[in-house]
Parts: C-alpha cells; sequence; structure tokens
C-alpha cells in the first residue's frame, strides 16, 4: 500500500500547472485533494510518473457570482474543498444542489481535503457532485497552455471515470447555472451502505414552479444507474405545465428506467438499482415541489 | 529511476521540522518513521478506516492520503499534541479512559483526533453529531456507543469547568 516511485512538481499557479501538463501530459496527474487518487495510487491502480499539485494555487479556490461570460451562474474554483463549498451560504442560496448533494459525500476528513472539481474530473458514475453538475448542466472550463475551453456537462462525462479532460487540460472552474424566475426547489436523495459510502443509487431534481403551483421547468437525474450520471432530459421537461400532483410524480418516476442502463453487482441487483432509481426521483421531485411552494 | 526527494520544512505539534524525503512518502510515514510519533496509527492505507487521522491546519484529515511534500509549509497536530499541559491526558482523553472509549487501541488516535476537532467547532454536540463526526473512523472494538458516551462526557466536563 505505497505509491510507486513518481517526480513532483509544486505548481505556483495555475500557468505554471498547464506548462508542466503540457510537457509531461499523458505520464502526468493533476494531484488535487488526492481522496481518490491516492488510493488509487497506493493500490497501484493508477502510477503516474508525475505529479502536479495544484493545492497551493489559490486563485484554485473561488467561490463567487460569475461576471461577463459566466454571468447568471455561481463559479467556483475547481479546488474549492468540498467542505468550504457546503459551508458558503452564498452559493448555498444559489445553487443549493451543491450543499445538498454534498451533504452525502465522505465525512469529515475527506471533505476537509477533497475538492469539488477533483470529484468531477475523477467521474466515479455514482458519485454526487457529477449528478448535481450533469443535472444543472454545469459549464466545465478547461485551461491547458494555449487557452481555455467551455465543455457543458452533458458532454463532459463520457464512461465511468473518463471525461472530456485532455492529458495537457486542468479543470479550472465550474460555472453552475443560477435559476431565476418561479418559485425554486431542489432535492438530493440517496442509498448507500453506510452514509458517506457511494451511493448505490442516487438522484436529484429542481423545480421552478409560478405562482398557482403550476411547474415551469424542472430537471431530475440519476446516479449509480449508467456508466455516467445521467439527466432525465424527457421524463423532466414532460413535467412543464403540470402541477407535479402525486399522479405527475408517480408517472416521472415510472419513466426514469427506461433511460437507464444498470449494471448488477454484489451490493444491488439491476432490478433494484431501478427500483431505487423509481422511488428517489419520486421523493426528490416531492420534496423539492414542497420546497418551491415555501419558497 | 532515482527516487525523487524534497525539502520540506512541517510544523507538527508546535514544532518546526526541516527534513529532506522521498516525494512519494505518506504523511502518516513522515510522521511515524520519519519523526518517530508513533501515536498516530495507520491501518487501511488508503483512506478507509481513520485510524491516521491528523490535524491539518487546525482541520482533520487522512494522512495517508496525503503525501509528506503536501504537508511543506502547514501545520499538524497528532494525537500527540492533543494532551493537556506536562503531558497528562486532556479531559477528552480521560474521558475515553473513564467511559471505555476503547479497547485495542487501534482507532483511538483517530477517534481521538476527529471528536477533538468536532469539540473544538462545537463545544456541546448532541450525540447525533458525535456520531457524524467519527462516521469516518472505523472502530472493530467497541461497537462505536462507549466512544459517543465518552465525547458527550468530555463535553459535559469542559462545559462544567467553564462555568
Ligand atoms: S490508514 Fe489512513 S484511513 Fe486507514
Ligand atoms: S478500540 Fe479496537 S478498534 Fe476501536
Amino acid at each position: 500500500m505505497k505509491s510507486a516511485v513518481f517526480e513532483y512538481a509544486l505548481a505556483g499557479s495555475l500557468d505554471e500547472a498547464v506548462e508542466l501538463l503540457a510537457q509531461h501530459g499523458p505520464e502526468a496527474k493533476v494531484l488535487a485533494g488526492g481522496q481518490s487518487l491516492v488510493p488509487m495510487m497506493a493500490m497501484r491502480l493508477a502510477r503516474p510518473s508525475w505529479l502536479v499539485n495544484v493545492n497551493e494555487i489559490a486563485a484554485l479556490k473561488g467561490c463567487a457570482p460569475g461576471t461577463g461570460e459566466a454571468s447568471g451562474c455561481w463559479v467556483t474554483g475547481a479546488g474549492l474543498r468540498q467542505v468550504d463549498a457546503e459551508r458558503h451560504a452564498g452559493l448555498a442560496a444559489g445553487v443549493p444542489l451543491i450543499a445538498q448533494g454534498l451533504r452525502w459525500v465522505g465525512h469529515v476528513q475527506t471533505k476537509n481535503r477533497g475538492t469539488v472539481g477533483g470529484s468531477l474530473v475523477h467521474a466515479d458514475p455514482s458519485a454526487e457532485l457529477p449528478l448535481v453538475a450533469r443535472v444543472l448542466d454545469a459549464g466545465l472550463v478547461l485551461r491547458r497552455r494555449a487557452g481555455s475551453r467551455v465543455v457543458a456537462a452533458a458532454q463532459f462525462f463520457d464512461a465511468p471515470f473518463v471525461t472530456a479532460v485532455e492529458p495537457d487540460e486542468c479543470l479550472a472552474e465550474i460555472r453552475w447555472p443560477v435559476w431565476t424566475g418561479g418559485r425554486i426547489g431542489s432535492a438530493f436523495e440517496e442509498v448507500s451502505i453506510r452514509h458517506g459510502d457511494y451511493a448505490i443509487v442516487a438522484a436529484c431534481a429542481q423545480v421552478a414552479l409560478d405562482e398557482q403551483g403550476r411547474c415551469l421547468r424542472a430537471v431530475l437525474g440519476v446516479g449509480g444507474a449508467s456508466g455516467t450520471p445521467i439527466a432525465v432530459e424527457p421524463v423532466a421537461s414532460a413535467l412543464a405545465g403540470t402541477r407535479l400532483d402525486e399522479s405527475d410524480i408517480e408517472a416521472a418516476a415510472a419513466a426514469v428506467g427506461g433511460h437507464l442502463d444498470p449494471t448488477g453487482d454484489v451490493h444491488a441487483s439491476v432490478e433494484y438499482r431501478l427500483h431505487l432509481a423509481r422511488v428517489l426521483c419520486a421523493r426528490v421531485l416531492r420534496a423539492a415541489r414542497d420546497r418551491a411552494l415555501r419558497a | 529511476m532515482n527516487e525523487p526527494t524534497r525539502r520540506i520544512t512541517v510544523t507538527v505539534n508546535g514544532t518546526e521540522h526541516e527534513r529532506e524525503v522521498p516525494v512519494r512518502l505518506s504523511l502518516v510515514d513522515f510522521l511515524r518513521e520519519t519523526l518517530r510519533l508513533t501515536g498516530t496509527h495507520v491501518g487501511c492505507e488508503h483512506g478507509i478506516c481513520g485510524a491516521c487521522s491528523v490535524l491539518l491546519d487546525g482541520d482533520p484529515v487522512r494522512s495517508c492520503l496525503m503525501f509528506a511534500v503536501q504537508a511543506d509549509g502547514h501545520a499538524v497536530t497528532t494525537v500527540e499534541g492533543l494532551c493537556a499541559a506536562e503531558g497528562r491526558m486532556s479531559v477528552l482523553q480521560d474521558s475515553f479512559c473513564e467511559a471505555h472509549g476503547l479497547q485495542c487501541g487501534y482507532c483511538t488516535p483517530g477517534m481521538l483526533v476527529a471528536s477533538h476537532a468536532l469539540l473544538d467547532k462545537n463545544p456541546s454536540p448532541t450525540a447525533q453529531q458525535v456520531r457524524e463526526a467519527i462516521s469516518g473512523n472505523l472502530c472493530r472494538c467497541t461497537g462505536y456507543q462507549q466512544i459517543v458516551d465518552a465525547v458527550l462526557l468530555a463535553a459535559s466536563r469542559r462545559s462544567g469547568a467553564a462555568n
């Protein structure tokens, strides 16, 4: 349980980090919170020959409303610690799903180190933050030496642990869309073996209601039931115009399974995962509706 | 490949230590083997058990999931640094003895670090908050109940002392 030999560089800035990645590309790994990478290195599942430590780059730890191109979003630096994201009052007001999802992530010791961006780039199909990013269709800003590009979460997650990030790129910031208009509510729920473990299945939803309680807009997603987090867009958009009554919610939850492709393992069969997806989707829709009605 | 090394300076329990270390040396091995501070235990070495918990700049983290080079310029507190003046046990440590919060002692340093960090931020936690604070720490012996009792006992003793 010791890492193999590697070369190490402490990046003092994002420019320096992407310069190092340009030089060492596929051989190198970015070391952020290390809560997934370091265990993988200890088990020799990962053997990067270079580690680029980005933990000391203050510019990666921002958390503020976006301006310019990012206006209408909250912008979090990729290196923002999960604990700081969870406790940020402004972020919780703008994009409550982030803190609602983080409540299910790991333990205090891992959240004190783990970063928002690290979880997204690791792309575990049952992880919470990738699901929130996918459901809200966050924008992920990838930096390389030659410049930067923004990848929508819908295009970011390719397969389990595989993302659109190229070897010479570093995730710099995440733009989380802030909903405006109507009364807004959101909710995140999951079932796991023990609290803090990866979800067997997770679900989250966000809805906007008009003054009469009619649904203006809804998003809904499921983690742990496909190779990537899934936003069930056709199901969610069919909820627009309804009052999110019990029958609307039950019909939506029943339709979710058709968009999922779960695998069975020692913890849960395919049937059980589909059952959980249905139950959890109904739960998050109800909870999101009730929060919106109280908003 | 030669083993790459770096010179680092880490403040551990208030004392500054400067050492040349292999970059792949974990923080827990640095504490235990380089500095001979064996109070911090090492169990799984891949972030599951919590036995290796230490405070990094005041916050609990798993020291097996950090390389020692990442602690360069930072302050670490280990279980050795939690005791009261003159090497006497702290109220929290004493409460663990009293409430039978330990048996084999494998998990104890991690439990002490996690609950110390909790009481620092929240001097009168509920049992549920204690459970949450130690949820990242595995204990194979006690069944956890006595550990929760110990932390609650420490909280009540500490608030009693303040009154
Ligand atoms: S030794 Fe670090 S968590 Fe187990
Ligand atoms: S006292 Fe033995 S593992 Fe906790």
